[in-house]
């Protein structure tokens, strides 16, 4: 559904950003984009997304036009002046902005009753929440996200992923999710690859075979979570007692 | 989901920012503002009385209303009153639909800011005042002139906020209009004039002020009618009372416009996360 290939984009003299990255994701995946910060991999979502048109290699769709994205960012990026409502359907071509749309997507992410409100009387998690339901409004073909839930406090951070999950159990949308949290990654993603170095490359790709919704921490994951650890080098200072 | 508690402080939130302000806080403002005013008239009042101060130079405020009163009654103050206003609106919606234009399109393209903003910074720089002569003998000392001045003084403010604020949005909202494929007109329309909002206020709210200071200017250089023209009566007429009633009226018209303007400016901006729309 999403193939790319040879797909490079530097900044810095060749020194930052990503190269020689080759993937495909098949509809109603999950793609998991795991690196140490600095290799590119918020720069492969925004090359991906479109927002940077200065990369290298191919990037192919079903769909030829490689339009029907939808994004989510590391912050909520509401627009102030608008309310939630008008937020949600902010995507939305003008005859369609008018309708009650939004309503289906509202309720959705729980948001039932906010619809008036304004981002600024919203607390972060609900703010996010109505960013989930703007950029699924329009019916994406993938989802693009930025490391969406790391600006979130860990309880938050856990209802919005389940959050995810329940949405992604009910329409089955493909996702590509950059993260810099393993045990996330490992909770929502089907494929996971590695990034590392700099320029970043996939150093390695992670299949998790367990059916969703998992339990955090299981044994699986955790034996998952070490092998990551290892790959990514760092295993000696963060894995302690888990290995 | 959502906690109960969450929900129930979001609600209480937004019903404190939207319910009116406490009617005892409002008058307890309006009543600490006003007390320093009431003291320096009655001071000013007694110290006339009393003969301290030499009614031909600052004559008592009983007698600066009376002068109003009396202009209110045989239909001057309003014929004056009315052709400043009249100049002042004029000369402030032309001056400042030109910064609209002129400013949002030197805020968008760059090529438009490297070609327009030097030569209008440059023209910045002359004091506004020194067209005066030019403007005079240009149109004559018509309202045309006196317009035109008017519009020069709120253009600058208004047009500099303007591509300021449009300059200031923040990428990151942009980029929400990109991955939405919004064209360069849509982009303007739906998220950099919206996110300039607020600093197209400002810039009306001192061009406003600026618009009051250019018609006493205008007005002074030659009029027949207005408050200004007030001005140079009383001083020719030795009535200080003719000069101060009519400062008094450039302040009340000035000071209403202004809380107009400001009125506007809250309804508009009431998504702000300001510290003026805190509960």
């Amino acid at each position: 559904m999403l193939t790319v290939t040879r797909l490079k984009r530097t900044f810095n003299k060749e020194k930052t950003g990503f190269q020689n990255i080759n993937f495909s994701v098949d509809t109603g995946e999950v793609i998991g984009i795991l690196g140490t910060s600095g290799c590119g991999k918020s720069t492969l979502l925004r090359v991906l997304s479109g927002l940077d048109p200065y990369y290298e290699g191919k990037i192919t769709t079903d769909n030829s036009d490689h339009k029907n994205i939808g994004m989510m960012f590391q912050e909520p990026r509401l627009l102030p002046w608008l309310s939630v409502k008008t937020n949600i359907s902010f995507g939305l071509p003008k005859e369609e902005r008018k309708t009650n749309r939004y309503q289906t997507y509202l309720d959705l992410v729980g948001l039932s009753g906010f619809e008036n409100h304004f981002p600024k009387d919203l607390s972060g998690g609900m703010a996010q929440r109505t960013a989930i339901a703007r950029a699924l409004i329009t019916n994406p073909d993938v989802l693009l996200l930025d490391e969406p839930f790391s600006a979130l406090d860990a309880f938050t951070k856990m209802q919005l992923q389940d959050l995810l999950l329940s949405i992604w159990q009910k329409k089955k949308t493909t996702m590509i999710l950059v993260t810099h949290d393993i045990d996330e990654a490992l909770y929502l993603c089907d494929r996971i690859f590695i990034l590392k170095g700099q320029p970043g490359e996939v150093f390695g790709e992670v299949h998790v075979e367990k059916t969703k919704p998992r339990t955090r921490g299981d044994a699986y994951l955790s034996k998952q979570k070490a092998h990551i650890l290892n790959l990514l080098n760092v295993q000696q200072r963060a894995a302690g007692g888990e290995a | 989901m959502i906690s109960e508690t969450q929900k129930w402080k979001v609600i209480e939130r937004a019903v404190a920012n939207t319910s009116a302000p406490d009617l005892f806080k409002k008058g307890r403002t309006m009543v600490l503002g006003s007390i320093l005013p009431f003291l320096l008239l009655i001071l000013w009042e007694l110290a006339a009385r009393a003969g301290v101060l030499a009614p031909h130079l600052l004559p008592a405020p009983s007698l600066i209303l009376e002068k109003i009163i009396h202009m209110q009654k045989d239909g001057s103050l309003y014929a004056h009153v009315s052709v400043t206003f009249t100049r002042v609106c004029i000369g402030f919606a032309i001056g400042t639909a030109a910064a609209v234009i002129i400013g949002a399109v030197v805020g968008y393209a760059k090529t438009a800011e490297q070609l327009f903003d030097p030569l209008l910074q440059a023209f910045r720089s002359i004091p506004s005042l020194a067209w005066v002569p030019l403007f005079i003998l240009w149109m004559g000392i018509g309202e045309p002139s006196k317009i035109t001045l008017i519009a020069v003084g709120v253009f600058f403010p208004v047009y500099l906020n303007i591509v300021a604020g449009i300059q200031g949005v923040d990428r990151k909202l942009i980029e929400v209009g990109k991955i939405y494929q919004l064209s360069p007109f849509q982009l303007t329309k739906r998220i950099i004039l919206p996110a300039a909002l607020p600093s197209f206020m400002t810039g009306m709210r001192s061009g406003l002020g600026l618009g009051w200071m250019f018609v006493v200017a205008a007005e002074l250089m030659g009029a027949s009618e207005g408050l200004g023209y007030l001005l140079v009566v009383g001083q020719n007429t030795y009535s200080p009372d003719t000069v101060i009633a009519s400062i008094l009226l450039f302040a009340v018209l000035g000071k209403v416009t202004d809380a107009l303007l400001k009125w506007i400016e809250f309804r508009s901006l009431k998504w702000q996360d300001s510290m003026n729309n805190q509960a």
